[in-house]
């Protein structure tokens, strides 16, 4: 059992607060993704519960243990840093053991366990090579084995993807998923990529400037954004939003139509919908066509809204000019609302 | 380059330029080497032909000289004290030094640029400057006339080197290597030893190499405050009127000879400290 608690951890370096007041569980086996865009505060926290970086306040727990106060070695933690951080002078097979020869395990215990980490990894051909006769994915997979070996409670992983090219990174992506999974780890998992945290986490918590915005599921986060920074950091293209004055009680006016929405005495809301949850119909918002780009899968037109930019994902069998004007139908259960004052969503 | 330019410079002028620069790289080869060569043939000839005239350009092979020099009274004594306070400078400016550029290139603190940069000062005051301070300061201290005494100057001339060295090489490996050790189980003394040592090990040999030549090749302190153990550069100094030509040329061509090769062993870490790429 190895759940996670972050109780009220802040960080600052000098003036500059890195991490205001974070609280955050992760369940047992749970993996769980920091999000983020960089400079978000995601990797000095990943560092705090590593033990790496010392926090300025708050605590760290797991598994019912209270650990910030302990050193590196001592939280049986391990972590896949973004650059791999295999060391160059001992071949793979010592790197993979090289905590369990830190452990003074038996030779032959050592031994058993690397083979098992290193065919999980894939990587038994390689036990005898040196880290410079190695190829970037080969030591990202040398990486995530050392710590596997180690059969950690917890495994926390900054970046391990982003050194990687696009097509190895979505081999690792799922394989990673499927080995952590097996191993039954609860693994805190650092990234900037959505695509990663949408397709590996069981759970997605967005950072933005030092604070936790939103902890949830990936189809949560995307679906029901808790502030306007999740919905436009999270969904390529982003989440469209359009100013809404109030017309009459549920009703709001956006764009010279009116929409249902939440009943507050608020002076203005802002509208929100996602490009792919609009439909060409004969009522609804009018748009003139400026960009449109044929994407294969589909057709992504950039719009005028209002005055304002709006993005819409059409089948890639539909026929647009630029200039043309288009009439967009939001399908209504996927209309969000946020209060343009706090942007945080309304109900 | 663009085609114009190619026109521009005729063939000639490029054939020329050439010459120039095959010109400038064997003079500026021969400024080194002919001297070194001189010393050579000169160390391996007989007494009696160092002294004759015109010189041979071939060495003779004979060891006459360097015998007359083994069985010169005291030389072979300052030899010994050159090869210890050598030693001992090397030791020490790596005790010293290394830790220092561990922390230079690990640890953020106040004053870290003026520390860098006093460590440079170290070497702006000429040591004549220096000397005569230093040899009262050492009678005081009971340490004139000391091998320790000596090295402990030479530690202070090689320092600067050696923590710009170590500084350097402990750069060019990724604070992540010790954070990861740390997290396989290591404290900051273990992942030290178990993952910076090996692979800075290299680098830290040229360091301490670098010192020793540092020391065998200085004169001026030893001659001040060396009397009666003087190394050889001292020693050699001091009987420069008096004793043969033969003599001379066996001297220099001993002290030339382990730092030439010393310094050739460890090039590439020293171009390391200016942060050009190894080669």
């Amino acid at each position: 059992m190895a759940e996670i608690q972050i109780k009220n951890v802040a960080k600052s370096f000098g003036a500059y607060q890195a991490l205001n007041n974070i609280n955050l569980t992760v369940a047992d086996q749970e993996f769980m993704v920091l999000l983020g865009a960089s400079g978000c505060g995601k990797s000095t926290l990943l560092r705090i519960i590593a033990g790496l970086e010392t926090a300025t306040s708050g605590e760290v727990w797991v598994g019912g243990k209270r650990i910030d106060h302990l050193s590196p070695k001592d939280r049986g933690i391990a972590m896949v840093f973004q650059n791999y951080a295999v060391f160059p002078h001992l071949t793979v097979f010592e790197n993979i053991g090289f905590g369990l020869r830190m452990q003074k395990l038996p030779n032959d215990e050592v031994t058993r366990r690397v083979e098992k980490v290193s065919e999980l990894m894939h990587i038994e051909m390689l036990l005898k090579r040196y880290s410079g006769e190695l190829s970037g994915g080969q030591r990202q997979r040398v990486a995530v084995a050392r710590a596997l070996a180690m059969e950690p409670d917890v495994i926390l992983m900054d970046e391990p993807l982003s050194n990687l090219d696009a097509l190895l990174r979505m081999e690792m992506r799922a394989e990673l998923k499927g080995v952590l999974a097996a191993s039954k780890t609860t693994a805190i998992y650092v990234t900037h990529d959505q695509v990663e945290a949408m397709s590996m986490a069981d759970r997605i918590s967005v950072m933005h400037e030092g604070n936790i915005v939103q902890a949830a599921s990936p189809i949560e986060v995307y679906r029901d954004p808790a502030a306007k920074f999740v919905a436009s950091f999270i969904g390529n293209p982003p989440m469209n939003f359009l100013p809404a004055t109030p017309a009459g009680k549920g009703k709001w006016k956006v764009a010279g139509q009116s929409f249902d929405g939440p009943d507050t005495d608020q002076p203005a809301l802002h509208f929100a919908i996602r490009p792919e949850d609009m439909a060409l119909a004969e009522k609804g918002l009018s748009a003139i066509a400026k960009v449109v780009e044929p994407l294969g899968a589909h057709l992504l037109v950039t719009c005028q809204v209002d005055g304002a930019m709006f993005r819409v994902v059409l089948d890639s069998d539909t026929v647009v000019t630029s200039g043309q004007t288009l009439i967009l139908a939001p399908q209504s259960d996927r209309i969000r609302w946020f209060d343009p004052e706090t942007t945080f969503a309304i109900a | 380059m663009t085609d114009a330019t190619a026109i521009d410079t005729p063939a000639d002028t490029r054939k020329s330029g050439r010459f120039l620069y095959i010109a400038s790289v064997v003079l500026l080869c021969a400024w080194v080497i002919v001297p070194i060569y001189f010393l050579l043939i000169n160390t391996l000839s007989s007494p009696e032909a160092v002294n004759s005239f015109p010189k041979s350009l071939i060495p003779e092979f004979d060891f006459g000289s360097l015998q007359f020099f083994a069985g010169f009274e005291g030389m072979l004594a300052a030899l010994k004290n050159s090869v210890v306070v050598a030693l001992m400078t090397m030791v020490m400016s790596i005790i010293i030094g290394a830790p220092a550029g561990y922390a230079l290139s690990r640890f953020d603190f106040p004053g870290k640029g003026l520390f860098r940069m006093l460590i440079l000062l170290t070497r702006a005051f000429p040591l004549p400057l220096l000397a005569l301070p230093l040899a009262v300061m050492f009678i005081q201290t009971g340490l004139d006339d000391t091998s320790f005494g000596l090295a402990l100057v030479h530690t202070t001339l090689a320092l600067p080197f050696s923590v710009l060295i170590t500084f350097s090489l402990f750069s060019g490996i990724p604070i992540e290597l010790e954070e990861a050790a740390w997290t396989l189980g290591c404290t900051r003394l273990t992942a030290f030893t178990k993952v910076v040592l090996p692979l800075i090990l290299p680098g830290i040999t040229a360091s301490a190499i670098f010192a020793f030549v540092i020391s065998w090749n200085e004169v001026f302190a030893a001659a001040v405050l060396t009397i009666e153990n003087r190394t050889l550069t001292a020693f050699l100094l001091q009987n420069l009127d008096t004793t043969a030509l033969h003599l001379k040329f066996a001297g220099g061509f001993i002290l030339v000879v382990p730092a030439l090769i010393f310094i050739f062993a460890v090039r590439k870490y020293l171009f390391a400290m200016w942060g050009i790429a190894n080669r």
